[in-house]
């Protein structure tokens, strides 16, 4: 396998540091609202500068995550969203020539069939999955899967987590490490955790992975401030808002916001 | 399968078989850890054995007593059936073995707050009573569903002092509220233990719980040798997450002669897919932590359960169950509304004991058990919590008048429910 393929995450992450900024990931669920209107907000989020995509697999119930996320995902199950639409919407974003990876929790995945998600997620142009309630431990049949279709399996690391933890997490880990920068669940925070720089310096201390820093940032200052210690900056329901509240266009002024901030942390 | 194999299964790696194990955000790992470590070192402290047992002798009153149901006996075949009498622990069920016992546990951890789920509001109450008991903050999440079938615990936990968070996303049910619940933990875990009321979850809490609760069986083993001088042929128990069933189970588990029964909710009936029968209708699948059986659709989306019980409304169960029942060693079968609550009122007139409406499940499921095992067999059901709570319940479905008069509530049940 060659890490820096056109279109993988390393290759990503490899331009990013070459323009000397943080990489923009943005993070939206398949199906939200509805099928079609969620491929028309993630190709505003490719138009507005967004790097990589979380394409969000809706699930009955997402413990890690805050109300925000939590109604649009119910939002997009009562219309119909299933593993197939998150393929859908996968294949938009790399028709777009942005890098698509899924965020799913693990039971949707299992039912799936491990194998069968990997494939028919690497077939539709998917390059990694993140999966916030996997644990390494139970992930080993998921990382040989994964492995074998050519798909980044991509854990989380916690301000909790040990430094022997991290680094068991490392060894797992393909693409770019999830920091999740505070204790809770997602949604958009006045403040990002300041638990956050001491985190991304533990996990440098482990690998050479690119790390990325998620959970509360929404906004263009915020990204600028991340974008100083970690690779990459995730913003997950700063996106969900804007598309309440004014669909694709104020997506992707948001995406153009934070593509800014991620320019000016350097 | 012998025993031995039984039990090494059950202890590696908080697994039971393929079942059980730990499915959470990596913000818990290290909690759970911690968790693990001390629950295993208290365990093995005399001094946290002897607070816990003076607690459960002078607070909850245990042992509690088993009381031979001679009428209700004769409706099952004249089997000799025993109630292990949990309904008669201080809150009203077997709740408060497990909440003393992790209450306990998170007062030697430190931790200045517990939080809960809730369901029939059982678990809730005997949470927010130990907390109570030893000074620490409580909180507890309840599905708005149950809020109002249950709002006598509602008022009960309040009255504790604990606040009663009522949680409306979902089916608002105890699904629901374990999801706020983990939620609450998540970004409280410092300060906080989450008492999980049940034998789901991500490891250690179905060992824990089971652990506490398995002074039902240890009691039981003891009492029914004591008066039949014999083994009993069957233990039987209404299972929602598991803990009562568990509980008594654990006393059995390696007595191959007692066969080991669990009755689910079967709701409506299971063919209209309004139930909670995870074994009958449910698959393997991950759920709130741990693999086990669930609910669910195609996809892996969990469907929401339905009982007349909030306390059995749960789409998934304990995974020890599930590796028991994958096993063998252990029958679950499905009990519908009905038969429960034909249940409910035969025990309620022939015993004078009202039973949860939980509890009444395991109550069918004995009927059934009498005219399988004959009338000499010998039967130990887990009378796992009292009927309080389900009056309002109970008078509705029997077509009760709950008159609000001077002389009280005028009872005439309704013939042929």
């Amino acid at each position: 396998m060659n890490p820096m393929k056109t279109g993988s995450i390393s290759a990503a992450f490899a331009h990013a540091k070459g323009e000397r900024r943080a990489l923009l990931i943005g993070y939206l669920p398949a199906g939200f609202p509805t099928l079609d209107e969620s491929i028309e907000l993630v190709q505003a989020m490719c138009d507005g500068g967004v790097d990589l995509i979380e394409v969000g697999l809706p699930y009955s119930d997402p413990l890690m995550d805050g109300p925000v996320i939590q109604q649009a995902v119910d939002q997009a199950l009562t219309n119909g969203a299933t593993p197939k639409s998150v393929l859908t919407v996968i294949k938009a974003v790399a028709d777009r020539g942005v890098v698509p990876v899924v965020m799913s929790y693990w039971n949707p995945i299992e039912q799936f069939g491990v194998e069968n998600f990997a494939r028919e997620l690497h077939q539709a142009g998917g390059v990694g999955v993140i999966t916030p309630d996997l644990t390494i431990e139970e992930g080993q049949p998921w990382i040989a899967a994964a492995a074998l279709h050519d798909v980044d399996p991509i854990f989380l690391v916690a301000p909790s987590s040990t430094n022997e933890r991290i680094a068991k997490i490392c060894h797992d880990t393909r693409g770019f490490v999830y920091a999740a920068s505070t204790m809770g669940v997602t949604g958009a925070r006045d403040q990002v955790s300041n638990m956050a720089p001491e985190l991304v310096a533990r996990v440098r201390q482990c690998t050479d992975l690119p790390i990325a820093v998620g959970l509360g940032v929404s906004n263009g200052i915020q990204a600028a401030e991340i974008a100083k210690y970690a690779d990459g900056v995730i913003v997950g329901s700063a996106f969900v808002k804007a598309a309440n509240a004014g669909g694709v266009n104020a997506v992707r002024e948001l995406a153009q916001e934070l593509a800014q901030g991620v320019r000016h942390g350097g | 399968m012998t025993t031995s194999e039984v039990e090494r299964e059950i202890v590696i790696g908080g697994h039971f078989g393929p079942y059980g194990g730990r499915f959470v955000p990596e913000a818990l790992t290290s909690a759970l850890d911690q968790l693990d470590e001390a629950f295993h070192s208290a365990i093995a402290d005399p001094e946290f054995a002897i607070q816990l047992s003076g607690l459960e002798r002078d607070y909850t009153g245990r042992p509690s007593p088993l009381t031979r149901a001679w009428r209700f006996g004769e409706y099952c075949n004249d089997a000799h059936v025993y109630f292990k009498r949990e309904d008669l622990n201080h809150t009203g069920s077997h709740k408060i073995n497990n909440a003393l016992g992790q209450v306990l546990l998170a007062q030697r951890m430190g931790k200045t707050r517990v939080i809960a789920e809730t369901g029939a509001g059982q678990h809730g109450v005997a949470t927010a009573t130990a907390a109570a008991l030893l000074g620490l903050e409580c909180a507890v999440y309840m599905g708005e569903e149950d809020t109002r079938r249950q709002a006598l615990n509602v008022a009960r936990m309040k009255l504790l002092g604990a606040e009663v968070i009522s949680v409306t996303n979902g089916s608002r049910t105890l699904k629901d509220a374990i999801n706020e619940a983990m939620r609450d933990w998540v970004a409280s875990v410092d300060s906080t233990h989450y008492v999980l009321g049940t034998v789901t979850g991500p490891s250690p809490f179905p060992e824990m719980v089971r652990h506490f609760h398995s002074v039902i069986g240890r009691e039981s083993r003891e009492q029914i040798l004591a008066v039949e001088g014999r083994l009993p042929d069957a233990v039987a128990a209404c299972v929602g997450g598991g803990s009562n069933a568990m509980g008594l189970f654990s006393g059995f588990i390696d007595d191959l002669s007692v066969q080991l029964r669990g009755y689910e909710a079967g709701g409506d009936g299971v063919e209209t897919g309004r139930h909670a029968a995870r074994f009958s209708a449910g698959s393997p699948g991950v759920l709130h932590g741990a693999r086990t059986y669930v609910m669910q659709d195609k996809w892996g989306q969990t469907i929401p359960s339905h009982s007349i019980s909030a306390g059995l409304d749960y789409p998934g169960v304990g995974p020890e169950h599930a590796w028991l029942h994958d096993t063998g060693r252990a029958i679950y079968e499905p009990v519908n509304d009905s038969e429960a609550m034909d249940a409910f009122a035969l025990c309620s007139r022939t015993e004078g004991i009202i039973p949860a409406i939980e509890t009444a499940h395991g109550l069918a499921g004995v009927i059934r058990l009498g005219k399988e095992l004959g009338s000499d067999s010998v039967i130990i059901l887990n009378l796992s919590g009292r009927g309080d709570k389900d009056v309002a319940t109970a008078a509705r479905w029997f077509g009760i008048e709950l008159e609000h008069s001077e002389s009280g509530i005028s009872i005439e049940l309704a013939e042929g429910r």
